[in-house]
């Protein structure tokens, strides 16, 4: 467990150092650490298909982060409200750690879990589903109904972002129209 | 943003090294019911293919290979073949019924029922879905005057 707690310590670090950092793209580099930091914690947990997803996700969202925002002026102001914000950061800090405090306590042993449904999956998934790879056969099979409803959140977004995007269709307003690509 | 896309030497190591994100894509969807992966890692694979083909050729590269129709299509038929898979399953019993006949035998390539026909519309989906974001958000500058 003490490379799980170092990784954990270097993922926490690196996060810090991405809120803190005054350069964007400084602050990119530091979030894909911690990205590669949370896949290598997958793997030594033994899940390697989340880590897979993770890393490829993580590579995805760094390129749109790095292309799409990287030559944009942000504004970021933190000027006036500093008194209303540390407030409600500080109260926002003590409610999380509250609940987090007493909700933690319920949960069982690090390792133990409660094995009711899953390990109905465990022991009879190879004979149902023919699926070598339990978790496909979870997600596709037992477990099929979330899939869709998850295919179909995916769906809706990219046409509600096509849909707002598009060239063809809109008011011409002035000259800048132009501007659009798509 | 150039439209000439990048140097010389990012082009031929693109044109060397696309191909085999593609495959490896291809085949992280096709096994994903016996090793680690599925249909949405693997689509997304597939999809950073061909965001490394865009960033390092350019826009009028990738318009002229693919057609924009192209995206909007495959989106459409991975959904509508998702969702065929779910409702052909009331042949034979309840949504998502395992419709096959034969399963197979395990450790191989054409078992597990309808699992690797769910990835690969998923993977179709994903690919096709990711990367129509990633166009939209990178190639349309919003400029001052037009945001409404």
């Amino acid at each position: 467990m003490l490379e799980l707690n170092l990784i954990m310590l270097f993922v926490i670090i690196a996060a810090f150092i991405a809120v803190e950092m005054k350069d964007l793209l400084s602050a990119v580099v530091s979030v894909a650490a911690a990205g590669l930091g949370l896949c290598i914690m997958f793997l030594i947990l033994k899940a390697p298909d989340i880590a897979i997803t993770q890393l490829v996700v993580e590579i995805f969202l760094l390129i749109i982060l790095i292309r799409a925002t990287i030559r944009k002026d942000l504004p970021f102001s933190t000027s006036g409200r500093w008194f209303f914000n540390t407030l409600m950061t500080v109260v926002f800090l003590i409610v999380f750690l509250s609940v987090g405090y007493f909700v933690l306590k319920q949960l069982p042993q690090f390792g133990h879990p409660l094995m009711r449904v899953s390990g109905y999956y465990l022991s009879e998934g190879l004979e149902k589903t023919r699926a070598t790879n339990l978790v496909t056969s979870i997600l596709l099979g037992f477990r099929a109904y979330d899939t869709l409803g998850e295919a179909t959140v995916l769906f809706t977004a990219v046409i509600s972002v096509l849909a707002v995007m598009r060239k063809k269709g809109r008011k011409k307003i002035d000259e800048a129209e132009d501007k659009y690509e798509l | 943003m150039n439209s000439n896309g990048m140097s010389l030497i990012v082009k031929t190591v693109t044109r060397l090294t696309v191909g085999f994100i593609f495959v490896y894509g291809i085949y992280i969807v096709l096994h994903g019911h016996i090793s680690p992966g599925g249909g949405f890692a693997g689509g997304v694979i597939i999809a950073l293919s061909f965001v490394n083909l865009m960033l390092a050729y350019g826009k009028q590269e990738l318009y002229r290979r693919i057609p924009k129709l192209f995206l909007a299509l495959f989106e459409t038929v991975g959904a509508i073949m998702f969702l065929g898979i779910a409702i052909l399953g009331f042949m034979s019993g309840y949504f998502f019924y395992d419709w096959f006949v034969s399963k197979g035998k395990p450790f191989t390539i054409f078992s597990a029922g309808t699992i690797p026909l769910s990835n690969i519309a998923i993977a179709l989906k994903v690919s096709s879905g990711l990367f129509a974001i990633f166009l939209v958000l990178v190639l349309i500058r919003v400029t001052g005057g037009s945001q409404e």
